[in-house]
């Protein structure tokens, strides 16, 4: 680099550049909040929604799956599993688990009751309703 | 800027006389820390291995270790023994670059323990109950945080976490305010306080999940696409000026342009992140458009090490320390840069997101900036605490094969699970007549096998360079 670019010159272009794009990625942020209303399904966002979203955090299901592509990769997408499966087969499915297939990839039971089972769809539906801008590309996700 | 002038006087017994070769006893606290590393580092990549194998014979180690188990451990695993890594570095560099001892080596040692034990017990947590009674036994009713990517800790190990921090920024911040300040160390303590800051963000966990989703980028994003770079900068100009001996102005003027360009790119880069989870429709285009120049720091990272290394006024007797400085600017451009670029454009990504594509640039970023950025300081600070400028020639090339073959296998690795990863795209996501998941996943076992077994030559790799500090121990103690 050259010799009349000095150090100083350097920092102020850091100090300024990190200020300036920290203070438009909060600007853009303030507007992303208040746009996400339209956006993020909260209509719908219930107590059985947010019951649901603990069973989903403190079983770790995000340990084997995506959710609206974020998580790991072992496993379905859960993110539109409500349209791909539907309510019925999501409980009976997680009831049966695991499948105890050899070789197959394997899925642990976590001795959930009915309500609960309830609570975790609920999640799963309204997780589906958000607006994705059309993601996944299709329904096997 | 103050000068040396003003820095304390050199405390008594200076260089101590058991080793000249630190310049400060205290420097040596980042030896626990470096050791536990390398140890946490070794569970970090048996835990890979057994995951490999999981995913083409799936019930291996069924139930005993179900998959997301083992994932957690790799995971966390990798990020705190990244945070050890931080941490020996900034006791050793902050002392050297504030020319003073640290403020508290007894702090430091505690911190160590403290962290180590919570660490430990967080993975033996993990192991030997099942998740949900973790959270249960630990609280997590009070104050949701568990169950996220990454962010899997206890609640109150992340409150531990805040605290190991907090004690290691205080001890390196009166070190720095009471001595010399440059502007390496300047930029290191940036970065380890918006590390802390950032990891706040940890415990804001609202129902709305587009929001969680939103904010958990805020610990992910800016932490490896934004202040951890700044960690890295600020450790390779460390070893820079010290095996090149290349005028501190030079190398300073370069860490300021690169770690300018990560935060004018890397921050609104985010947005790469807010395409498909809810966010607006505009953040295809920021996201795109910033994160596409987020390439360059890390092109000028592999530059300037380069140029450095060129330019030495000495030549360095630590060969393999300037190797692996190399070796992380090609590495870090390649994983984060190349790898990276491939998959953020908003349309490239509409296809790749989820998908083995991001595994496979997760790998080669996190190994080629973070984990050779730590054995580069690791390379070049080890034989110093250990009382010689470098290590003897026989243990230098263990340690340069160990090198070649990490790096080597995660190339492979990394080309192996793209390769999967665009079939999965072909099959699972284009086309008129998709194929399911589990379907997808059988058709491409073959990459994953060969995955494993580059993962293997990895694991191989790793033990050699542990190796590599007991080789040639007579030899190097009389040099
Ligand atoms: C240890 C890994 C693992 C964990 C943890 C896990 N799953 Fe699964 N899950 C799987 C695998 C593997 C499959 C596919 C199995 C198959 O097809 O045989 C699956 C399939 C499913 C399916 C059916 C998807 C479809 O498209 O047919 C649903 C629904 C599901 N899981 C829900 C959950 C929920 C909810 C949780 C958390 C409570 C969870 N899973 C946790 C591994 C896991
Ligand atoms: C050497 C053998 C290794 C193997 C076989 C291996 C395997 C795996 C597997 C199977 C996953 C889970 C992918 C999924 O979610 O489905 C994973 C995740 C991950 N591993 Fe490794 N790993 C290895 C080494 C490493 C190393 C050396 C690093 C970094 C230094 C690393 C960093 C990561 C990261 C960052 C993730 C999360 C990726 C993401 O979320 O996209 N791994 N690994
Ligand atoms: C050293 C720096 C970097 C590291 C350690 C890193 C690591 C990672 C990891 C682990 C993920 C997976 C996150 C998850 O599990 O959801 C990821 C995702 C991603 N990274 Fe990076 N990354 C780095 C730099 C970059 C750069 C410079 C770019 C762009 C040029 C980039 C583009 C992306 C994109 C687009 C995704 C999302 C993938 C998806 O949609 O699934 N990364 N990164
Ligand atoms: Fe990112």
């Amino acid at each position: 680099m050259s010799a009349s670019f000095t150090k100083s010159t350097a920092r102020n272009i850091f100090y300024g550049g990190a200020v300036f794009f920290f203070l438009l990625f909060l600007a853009l942020t303030v507007d992303t909040v208040q746009t996400l209303p339209k956006r993020d399904n909260r209509a719908n966002l219930t107590e059985q929604v947010a019951r649901g979203k603990k069973l989903w955090e403190v079983n770790n299901c995000i340990g084997c799956h995506t959710l609206l592509g974020e998580g790991a990769y072992f496993a379905p997408e859960l993110g539109n599993v409500y349209q791909r499966r539907g309510p019925e087969f999501i409980k009976a499915w997680i009831k049966a688990q695991p499948t105890g297939a050899p070789g197959r990839r394997q899925m642990p039971n976590f001795h959930l009751n009915d309500a609960e089972l309830d609570d975790l769809v609920a999640f799963l539906k309204y997780a589906s309703e958000i607006d994705t801008n059309k993601w996944p590309p299709n329904i096997e996700g | 800027m103050s000068t040396s002038a003003k820095a304390a006087p050199r405390p008594a017994g200076g260089p101590t006389p058991a080793n000249m070769h630190i310049r400060f006893a205290s420097q040596t606290v980042a030896k626990p820390y470096f050791v536990a590393a390398i140890g946490l580092f070794v569970g970090q990549v048996i835990f890979g291995l057994i995951m490999g194998l999981q995913y083409v014979i799936g019930d291996f180690l069924f139930p005993e270790i179900p998959f997301n188990v083992a994932r957690m451990v790799h995971t966390n695993l990798l990020i705190v023994w990244l945070l050890f890594g931080f941490m020996g570095a900034g006791y050793y560099l902050i002392p050297e670059e504030s020319e003073r001892e640290l403020h508290s080596p007894l702090l430091a040692k505690i911190t160590f323990w403290v962290f180590l034990v919570a660490g430990a017990l967080t993975i033996v947590g993990y192991l030997a109950v099942p998740y949900a009674t973790l959270a249960k036994i630990t609280g997590n009713d009070l104050l949701p945080t568990m169950g996220r990517e990454f962010l899997e800790q206890p609640t109150i190990t992340k409150i531990g976490i805040v605290l190991v921090a907090l004690s290691f920024l205080f001890n390196l911040s009166m070190t720095v305010l009471k001595g010399r300040k440059t502007s390496i160390s300047l930029v290191m303590m940036l970065g380890l306080w918006g590390l802390a800051i950032f990891f706040l963000f940890s415990f804001y966990n609202p129902h709305n999940l587009v929001l969680d989703k939103y904010f958990w980028w805020w610990v992910v994003h800016l932490w490896v696409e934004g202040v951890w770079e700044l960690i890295m900068g600020a450790m390779l100009a460390f070893v820079l000026v010290k095996v090149t001996g290349v005028d501190r102005e030079i190398i300073e003027k370069w860490l300021y342009v690169i770690i300018a360009m990560t935060l004018i790119t890397g921050i609104i880069g985010t947005g790469h992140h807010y395409f498909w989870i809810g966010t607006p429709g505009y953040w295809q285009v920021w996201g795109s458009v910033f994160s596409a120049l987020e390439p360059i720091p890390f092109f000028m990272m592999t530059l300037f090490a380069f140029n450095m290394v060129n330019k030495r006024r000495r030549e360095h007797p630590n060969k393999a320390a300037v190797l692996w400085a190399l070796g992380t600017g090609v590495m870090a451009f390649l994983g984060a840069g190349v790898w990276g670029f491939l998959h953020t454009l908003a349309p490239v990504n509409y296809l790749t997101h989820g998908t083995q594509i991001t595994a496979s640039h997760g790998h080669m970023a996190f190994y080629g900036a973070y984990a050779m950025v730590v054995m580069t300081m690791i390379s070049y600070t080890m034989p110093l605490m250990r009382g010689r400028e470098a290590n003897s020639n026989g243990a230098q090339v263990v340690e340069m094969w160990a090198f070649w073959l990490m790096t080597i296998a995660m190339v492979f690795i990394t080309l192996f699970l793209t390769g999967a990863g665009i079939l999965q795209v072909w099959m699972q996501r284009m086309g008129e007549q998709p194929l399911g998941f589990m379907a997808t996943q059988d058709k491409i076992a073959f990459f994953y096998w060969l995955r494993e077994a580059a993962g293997v030559v990895f694991f191989a790799g790793l033990l050699l360079y542990i190796v590599s500090f007991f080789v040639g121990k007579r030899e190097a103690a009389r040099g």
